[in-house]
């Protein structure tokens, strides 16, 4: 069976890497496949790399409070790109007033601080492609 | 085991929340510090062994300092009180700062957003989402100009959290101070003006690791003619700690820095015992109690004997360390976010305890969002509370002598050393930078630790214990859109206004100075009395110097 490839960004300025870079190895020790995009990526550059590894999953890391900006264009292009199977899963400081919303645009999983890495792990296993099994 | 569920029990629950039952977790399993360091059930006087305690640990005051650099501790003079503070337009900043310094803060300290700490202007495509959200948007001497509108700098010192464009808002504070009719010989402050421990940790660099460190010499040798009471750099431990280092590895790492850019200003001309007192401390304050005194301690003698050794420094200033610390962000949990008062307080006061010159504290709602202005207030009164009403501050290093305390210190500081003797081996800070070290092994420390906490080893209140099933949210500070709208129609305004010009003129000379050796403190003055933007000063010398781009690696 072909591992779960997971392309993992933080875009916007922000350079608060901790965070990406835990769950990335937590990813591939779980058995996935993980391309760690780096820091500083535009919404086109993050669905640029999910769409050239042929990802999964993106997984966004952001602190800063730019979520409600760079989330929307991010799933604009995720759409353009007929990605609408790839699972998106955005961690950091969301504040709760923001989680609807961003689940509304298409978001499935938002992990907020103290989220158990394991937590992540199964989330991804559970809802991985399920738009292909439906 | 008994004391954990004991607490749990009988604590009053808080808000009506129903509180889980903590899973049984035996009391043999994980006596390390938060850092993974073991420790011993009893310290005593075998402990002590190797200790000289005249050459070790003298009264405080005397080198090397391990106890102090002051023979009385608070005694002269508390910490200052320092609240980070910054968010949205100046004009809402500005409004923040004189409610501060209203409640009894002693000193500002300002906070960026992301467009200014990386040298883009609000109109940039980087910029989306991000202009007035982590602090406060400057792109002008305008916008500095509103920032200390009604606050004289005169009767103030202010710190500024900014490092790759950190010359160019410290000229534009210089250019606000002498519109006060501030003398430039008299004002005092600190700009953060660190940039090794962006590449190490915080990652908020511009410019390749040399042409940086050339900037930073720039503002040594500017201040030591022109600025003498001014802090030129505060050498950060804390980004490096909060991106997952140890407690041991946010000490040496940091140190070791602040050898790279006192050999930097050496090897540039300038005179140890005339540059090295401006330098300053910032250390992270996290929750392992006695680990963090001993740090402190730690870092005042591992910095008076390298000046003195290494350096040949001869003024007691330029071996004093002096630090500001704050408490540490990555501790507080979006959980039980109350929780965080305590957290915050026993941080704190383990940094009175290591004799920190400022400090900050942290507001219980930063996991979730910049904090509220009510939040802010209890972060305060929290240092106020230690300062008053603990009686800590009445005697300098009250917990010098214990047994255990001092053989933390003394070890910490040996292993600091060895770390100082590998990087040195790589050819220094700059060069082990360049090939990824410090990053590796901060990555791998967070990792250990998040592992630890998954595995339950460390108990994290709130999160993987005591977990409260249900919670009422706290009320939070929000930043909306609005902040980046006036910030553009400003910047659009100003690019109508001023004098094109003198600006490009401006920037010329700075690109001019950057391709040579002319001190860039010059011409980024000019620029900003043109009202050149914090983002066309920096492309002026991306255009020289190019940028930097880290590897992506895990």
């Amino acid at each position: 069976m072909r591992k779960i490839r997971v392309v993992i960004a933080k875009p916007g300025l922000d350079g608060h890497d901790r965070g990406a870079k835990v769950i990335a190895r937590a990813l591939r020790d779980a058995g996935m496949e993980v391309i760690y995009a780096g820091l500083r990526q535009t919404a086109e550059q993050v669905v640029a790399a999910a769409v050239q590894e042929d990802a999964d999953v993106i997984g966004l890391s952001i602190l800063s409070g730019a979520h409600n900006q760079i989330c929307p264009r991010l799933m604009e292009l995720v759409r353009e790109q007929g990605l609408d199977d790839v699972l998106v899963v955005v961690g950091g400081i969301i504040p709760d007033v923001d989680v609807q919303r961003l689940q509304a645009i298409g978001i499935r999983g938002i992990f907020r601080p103290g989220s158990p890495m394991g937590e992540i792990v199964t989330f991804i296993e559970q809802n991985v492609r399920v738009r292909e099994t439906a | 085991m008994q004391l954990k569920s004991e607490a749990a029990a009988s604590g009053p629950p808080s808000q009506g929340v129903a509180i889980s039952d903590s899973p049984a977790s035996a009391r043999t399993r994980d006596f390390t510090t938060i850092s993974g360091r073991a420790v011993e059930p009893v310290y005593g006087p075998a402990h002590l062994e190797g200790i000289d305690r005249d050459r070790e640990i003298p009264l405080p005051g005397e080198f090397p300092y391990t106890r102090g650099i002051h023979p009385t501790g608070y005694r002269g003079k508390l910490w200052t009180m320092r609240q980070f503070a910054g968010f949205g337009t100046p004009e809402e900043t500005n409004a923040r700062y004189k409610e501060l310094l209203r409640n009894g803060g002693t000193g500002l300290s300002v906070a960026f957003d992301l467009p200014t700490l990386m040298g883009r202007d609000p109109d940039h495509p980087l910029s989306l989402g991000e202009v007035g959200k982590c602090g406060v948007s400057i792109v002008s001497l305008a916008d500095m100009e509103t920032l200390f509108d009604g606050i004289s700098l005169r009767d103030i010192t202010t710190s500024m959290t900014i490092n790759s464009p950190a010359s160019m808002l410290f000229a534009m504070y210089l250019v606000v101070a002498e519109q006060q009719g501030a003398d430039w010989t008299r004002i005092s402050g600190t700009i953060q003006n660190d940039i090794l421990k962006e590449f190490i940790a915080q990652k908020e660099y511009i410019y390749p690791p040399r042409p940086s460190m050339r900037l930073i010499t720039d503002v040594f040798a500017f201040c030591a003619r022109e600025v003498p009471k001014w802090n030129t750099i505060s050498v950060s431990g804390y980004h490096i700690r909060e991106a997952g280092a140890t407690a041991v590895q946010e000490l040496a790492f940091t140190l070791r820095d602040g050898i790279e850019y006192v050999q930097y200003g050496v090897d540039a001309g300038l005179d140890v015992d005339e540059f090295v007192p401006r330098i300053s401390f910032f250390f992270n304050a996290h929750s392992d109690f006695f680990e963090e005194i001993a740090k402190y301690r730690a870092a005042r003698r591992i910095w008076a004997r390298v000046m003195k050794d290494r350096f040949g420094a001869k003024t007691e200033r330029a071996l004093k360390l002096r630090f500001h610390s704050q408490t540490a962000g990555v501790s507080l949990t979006a959980q039980q976010p109350y929780n965080n008062v305590v957290r915050t307080a026993l941080q704190a006061l383990a940094a009175v305890l290591g004799g920190t010159q400022s400090l900050h504290t942290n507001s219980l709602d930063e996991a979730l969002a910049l904090p509220t202005s009510e939040a802010v207030t209890i972060a305060l009164r929290t240092q106020q509370v230690i300062a008053h009403e603990s009686g800590v501050a009445n005697v300098a290093d009250p917990l010098g002598g214990s047994y255990f305390l001092e053989r933390l210190t003394t070890d910490m500081e040996r292993e600091a050393f060895e770390i100082f003797d590998t990087i040195d081996r790589m050819g220094g800070m700059v060069a082990a930078i360049e090939r990824g070290y410090p990053q590796q092994e901060i990555a791998e420390s967070a990792y250990r630790f998040q592992q630890a906490v998954e595995r339950h080893e460390k108990v994290i209140v709130g999160v993987n214990d005591f977990v409260a099933e249900a919670e009422a949210p706290v009320p939070i500070l929000y930043i909306d859109e609005a902040a980046a709208g006036r910030q553009l129609a400003k910047l659009e305004r100003l690019r109508r206004d001023r004098d094109h010009a003198r600006v490009e003129r401006a920037l010329e000379g700075l690109r001019e100075a950057a391709r040579g050796s002319a001190n860039t403190m010059v011409p980024m003055l000019e620029a900003v009395r043109a009202y050149a933007t914090v983002g066309e000063m920096c492309d002026a010398l991306r255009d020289v110097w190019g940028e930097y781009e880290e590897v992506p690696s895990i």
